[in-house]
């Protein structure tokens, strides 16, 4: 293991050890991230599908419900990956101290910042696969096909936890997620998540592009659809190419925070 | 035979923007030593820790820990270190127990052996009663001797205490002194930062005393106290505003005189008769004491302010 490993080593894994035992005595707030995916499809999904009806995504016809449930995914997947690595490695980093302790032991700070990001990729995994269970129990699953959406969910996670962690460096103090709110709010209300981008207009269209969650959605939706082309790979791409530099930005940050 | 250096530093450096905290120092530790750094808040004590924890850099000049470069051993220095910062950062939410079996594994250390060496220092820690317990439950010294034992979970040949008493009881304390004595006894290296200087007596063979980044002075604490005090000191408080105004009526009576706020020291030889003397003169202070010189008197003799400044 050599410490030029740009974004961490094997020992990051500790991290991942650690949260599941810190984690393990707040199981409840686990269990609760059972329970939100239930709710988004329930209450977009069930409510909403009455009023919209069918629709049609690539000539085939789908319900409200079916086009809407990969956008609820890949939304949850970017608020659960946002809450982990923004408001919880904040308050290790600039309130418990959590990790001046462990920069004492062989750890890196790349070690840390990429131990979060297991952290998340590790409960994005548990949550995608009981969101993917409860959309096939619904019947919102397009196709078969929909057992991609997991891995999906996870790349998702991946992109917005390097985002978060990158984030999380800049917040001074607890007014400023108000900041981080009021970035995540439209990006989750723009992102074409809950209608086809096909209906804005064509210049903010080319705006939202850019939206790693509509970017996330559409992956997301193709998979469910069962409808694949060669842009899903620019999509799986650009939420790789975020990740990577998100991270990279986090450990520096994460560096000149700790070890000044 | 010459002792093996475990640590050795020459023209350390550390600037944090404009502001330099060390201002080129030059240390060498041998193993087995207790080694301190005595001086006030903001010396550059804790700077200096840091970077002898292979945690920081130094802005300039050199430091080799087991002969190891921090810039690029760094993992492998920490997995022989043991250090026990000022602020604790434990798990709160953890037990006891749980604490020490978490930081072992950060050290790559199989479980089996973890929780054989977590059971000793529980028991060296006096935690065992309490070991599964929340440690947001204990009380500050329970809280330090805990921080102490989880800087050991990897047995370290070097353990780094900055400020290990500060804000303890009298009796949490003696109990902290009583521990690290025993580790300085099975051939731990320790290096101590400490404002108290009663600690630095006891605990340190050897120390540096550091003000405004430099060292101004390095040697065991007895013979410091011979090279720049005398034997013994007599203080005295008069019922006055200011006590500058007996500065020139004592002098004759010691080798030295220090005006403080609320006092007045006298540095003798034999304290007993220099205030025979001075009462002999008609000098009348409403209270006086005489006591031995400590490393405080080292202090304030070296930079004109004391400790607790």
């Amino acid at each position: 293991m050599t410490r030029l490993a740009l974004f961490g080593t094997r020992r990051s894994l500790r991290i991942l050890e650690r949260n599941a035992l810190v984690y393990r005595s707040q199981w409840l707030m686990l269990v609760s991230g059972f329970f939100e995916p239930l709710f988004y499809l329930l209450s977009i999904g069930i409510g909403l599908n009455h009023l919209v009806g069918d629709l049609h995504v690539h000539g085939r016809v789908v319900s409200y419900a079916t086009f809407v449930a990969p956008g609820m995914l890949a939304t949850s997947a970017m608020n659960g990956a946002m809450i982990d690595t923004v408001f919880n490695t904040f308050f290790k980093l600039k309130i418990s101290h959590t990790y001046d302790a462990l920069l004492s032991t062989p750890l890196e700070v790349t070690d840390v910042a990429l131990g979060e990001v297991w952290w998340a990729l590790a409960r994005a995994t548990v949550y995608g696969a009981s969101f993917i269970a409860c959309m096939a129990l619904l019947g919102d699953a397009g196709s078969w096909w929909v057992v991609l959406c997991w891995p999906g969910a996870i790349l998702t996670s991946l992109a917005f936890s390097c985002i978060g962690l990158a984030a999380c460096t800049y917040v001074r103090s607890w007014q400023d997620f108000d900041l981080v709110t009021l970035v995540q709010l439209p990006l989750f209300l723009f992102s074409a998540t809950f209608f086809p981008i096909s209906l804005y207009p064509r210049w903010l269209g080319a705006i939202v592009s850019f939206s790693p969650l509509y970017q996330s959605a559409s992956l997301l939706r193709g998979f469910s659809l069962g409808q694949f082309d060669w842009m899903m790979v620019i999509r799986a791409g650009y939420l790789v190419a975020i990740a990577l530099v998100g991270l990279r930005i986090a450990s520096q940050r994460f560096r000149r925070i700790l070890t000044p | 035979m010459t002792a093996e250096r475990v640590v050795e530093a020459r023209h350390l450096v550390k600037r944090f923007g404009s502001f330099e905290a060390v201002k080129g120092i030059d240390v060498a530790i041998d193993r087995g030593e207790s080694f301190g750094f005595l001086g006030p808040n903001g010396a550059g004590k804790t700077s200096t820790m840091r970077m002898m924890s292979a945690v920081s850099q130094p802005t300039e000049g050199t430091i080799t820990i087991f002969g190891l470069d921090p810039r690029t051993d760094g993992p492998d220095i920490r997995r022989r270190l043991g250090v026990v910062a000022q602020e604790d950062s434990l798990e709160l939410e953890l037990s006891v127990r749980l604490n020490l079996e978490m930081f072992g594994r950060y050290f790559d250390l199989p479980r089996r052996v973890v929780r054989e060496r977590v059971d000793e220092l529980l028991d060296f820690a006096q935690l065992t009663e309490r070991a599964d317990d929340k440690v947001d439950n204990l009380s500050g010294g329970m809280k330090r001797r805990l921080t102490i034992a989880r800087g050991l979970i990897n047995q370290p040949e070097i353990l780094i205490l900055d400020e290990p008493t500060t804000g303890l009881d009298p009796q949490a304390r003696h109990l902290l002194w009583d521990r690290l004595y025993r580790l300085k006894r099975e051939g731990v290296t320790l290096i101590i930062t400490t404002h108290y200087m009663d600690e630095a007596e006891q605990l340190c063979d050897r120390l540096v005393v550091m003000d405004r980044g430099t060292i101004v002075a390095e040697g065991a604490p007895r013979t410091l106290i011979e090279r720049y005090s005398t034997r013994e000191v007599v203080e005295l408080r008069f019922s006055t505003d200011d006590h500058e105004e007996f500065h020139s009526r004592l002098s004759p009576f010691a080798e030295r005189v220090e005006v403080l706020p609320d006092r007045v020291l006298l540095y003798v030889n034999e304290g007993d008769e220099t205030l025979m003397e001075i009462h002999a003169a008609g000098i009348t202070p409403s209270s006086a004491l005489v006591r031995r010189s400590s490393l405080e008197d080292v202090f304030l003799h070296l930079t004109g302010r004391t400790l607790t400044d």
